[in-house]
């Protein structure tokens, strides 16, 4: 991963409406009152200022996360782990077939940088990206403020486990996290633990249950629990997920409580291959070849399963293991 | 103003969704569900219900006593229905295979320094920690899911347990 240098970021002064506009090699970005405007040497496109800031949102906070981010069918960023691909198109078949896709690759400093400024300078006082739907102002409108306290998250990264000592901590009121509405009826209680003495480090346990049901952010997967490269990241879902991830390497989904329906399509071309539904107790995989937008009706808890290990799209990409988990 | 109801899956509760196919296969998403799979699995089984490469998830019928088992890693368990206890060893001569993944049977009582004792019930996730004894039990029928390594006793019956139309 590239270290964090102080990057230069190419913007305009204030337009009328009070909103910067953003330059990245031949991309530009700038938004109105409704609407963020792309373009680029071969094409352009407009997107609804909420999705793209929610979108935006998730492709930093998860440091542009495994493989790619579908801001929607023609924008997006491509992960390579110390730089990153920003195309246009380079996944919709018909912009491929028109020759009006485009792409570059960054250094990962250099469009965070861009994207961090962008999405502090987008992001009014009343709107956070991270928020359901119901939870939060509206993102549209003229220049109002900003909001960096709710940009500016630090993604939770468990290193042994969630509450141990010297690492993530549990949320509780006292740490301003709450119980959402939709998780009132979630039980509070927390495990019975009896430790010996000396054994502080090891015996460890604590309510998953009760940590999501005070989540204050949606579609942000936490790393909780962590055996070598397996990485246990649950999140709380609500809506629609902001954006299209296309996988890397396979990604499995347990579906710890309530209903998630999946769209998936293919990874290169965005045609649809299946729907899947998923209510308490379901597991299912995401193969290395799609890309997936997920619905939930009702607030949920989702227990996404990650391997971190650096070595799987290398593998993938060379076809040295399949796009599936397990063949059958 | 309406009134939110979360809904939680047990072993003689649950609704298990599916895959509806457009252009693929089923059997591409290995699909299935842990309460199905405890439901119908024997005490203590271990049945992978995911995997990626060496990890795995395992679905466990907790019912009874466990056999006490260590692993050379880290293993962390997540009562998903019911109530489990799981007692923690310091083992006096009993060792991890460092060069195995997974947990391993410890045959009879092993000796040791007591560590601890976990009650855990739903939603509840526990660390079982690396080279370390641990026991569990449960007087009714409950389940724990395992996150691990691919080990010499997981099961793998994924035909059995998947959608395959």
């Amino acid at each position: 991963m590239a270290t964090s240098q102080p990057q230069e970021v190419k913007v305009t002064e204030p337009n009328e409406q009070g909103y910067r506009s953003y330059s990245l090699g031949e991309f530009n970005f700038r938004r109105d009152e409704h609407f963020v405007h792309i373009d680029w040497p071969t094409g352009r496109h407009v997107m609804a200022v909420e999705p793209f800031l929610k979108a935006l949102m998730r492709d930093i906070a998860w440091n542009f996360f495994y493989g790619t981010v579908n801001f929607d069918s023609v924008i997006g960023t491509v992960n390579h782990y110390g730089d990153v691909d920003l195309f246009a198109g380079r996944f919709n078949e018909d912009y491929r077939k028109a020759e009006i896709d485009h792409l570059e690759n960054f250094p990962h400093d250099e469009i965070k940088a861009t994207f961090e400024a962008m999405l502090g300078d987008w992001v009014n006082e009343s709107f956070d990206p991270f928020a359901a739907p119901q939870e939060t102002g509206s993102a549209y409108g003229d220049k109002a403020g900003n909001n960096f306290a709710a940009v500016t998250r630090t993604r939770v990264t468990a290193k042994r486990m969630i509450g141990m000592p010297d690492d993530e901590l549990l949320r509780s009121d006292e740490s301003g996290y709450t119980v959402n509405r939709m998780f009132a009826d979630v039980d509070q209680s927390e495990p019975e633990v009896k430790v010996e003495p000396g054994y502080e480090n090891e015996v460890s346990a604590f309510s998953l249950f009760k940590y999501l049901s005070r989540s204050d952010v949606t579609w942000n997967p936490s790393v909780v629990s962590v055996c070598k490269d397996s990485l246990y990241c649950p999140t709380t879902e609500e809506f629609i997920l902001p954006i299209i991830h296309g996988n890397d390497r396979v990604e499995w989904f347990i579906q710890l409580s309530d209903e998630i329906i999946w769209e998936v399509a293919d990874r290169e071309t965005g045609r649809p291959r299946a729907n899947v539904v998923m209510k308490a107790g379901d597991c299912a995989a995401m193969p290395a070849d799609i890309r997936h937008q997920g619905f939930s009706p009702k607030r949920s808890m989702l227990l996404v399963w990650e391997n971190n290990s650096a070595a799987l799209p290398g593998m993938i990409a060379r076809g040295e293991t399949p796009n599936v988990p397990v063949e059958f | 103003m309406t009134e939110y109801k979360t809904v939680f899956g047990s072993l003689t509760n649950y609704e298990k969704g599916g895959v509806e196919v457009i252009n693929d296969s089923p059997q591409n998403y290995v699909f299935s569900n842990l309460f199905e799979v405890a439901s119908r699995s024997k005490p203590w089984e271990k049945v992978a219900v995911a995997k990626n490469m060496e990890y795995v998830i395992e679905a466990i019928r907790a019912e009874g006593v466990s056999p006490w088992r260590i692993a050379p890693h880290d293993e962390f368990a997540l009562v998903m229905d019911g109530q489990v206890t799981i007692d923690l060893l310091d083992p006096d001569s009993v060792t991890a295979n460092s060069n195995s993944t997974g947990s391993v049977v410890v045959d009879g009582e092993p000796a040791g320094r007591k560590m601890g004792q976990i009650v855990a019930k739903r939603g509840h996730l526990s660390l079982l920690p690396a080279n370390r004894c641990y026991r569990m039990s449960a007087r009714d029928a409950s389940v724990v899911l395992l996150q691990t390594i691919l080990g010499p006793d997981t099961v793998q019956r994924w035909s059995d347990i998947c959608q395959k139309h």
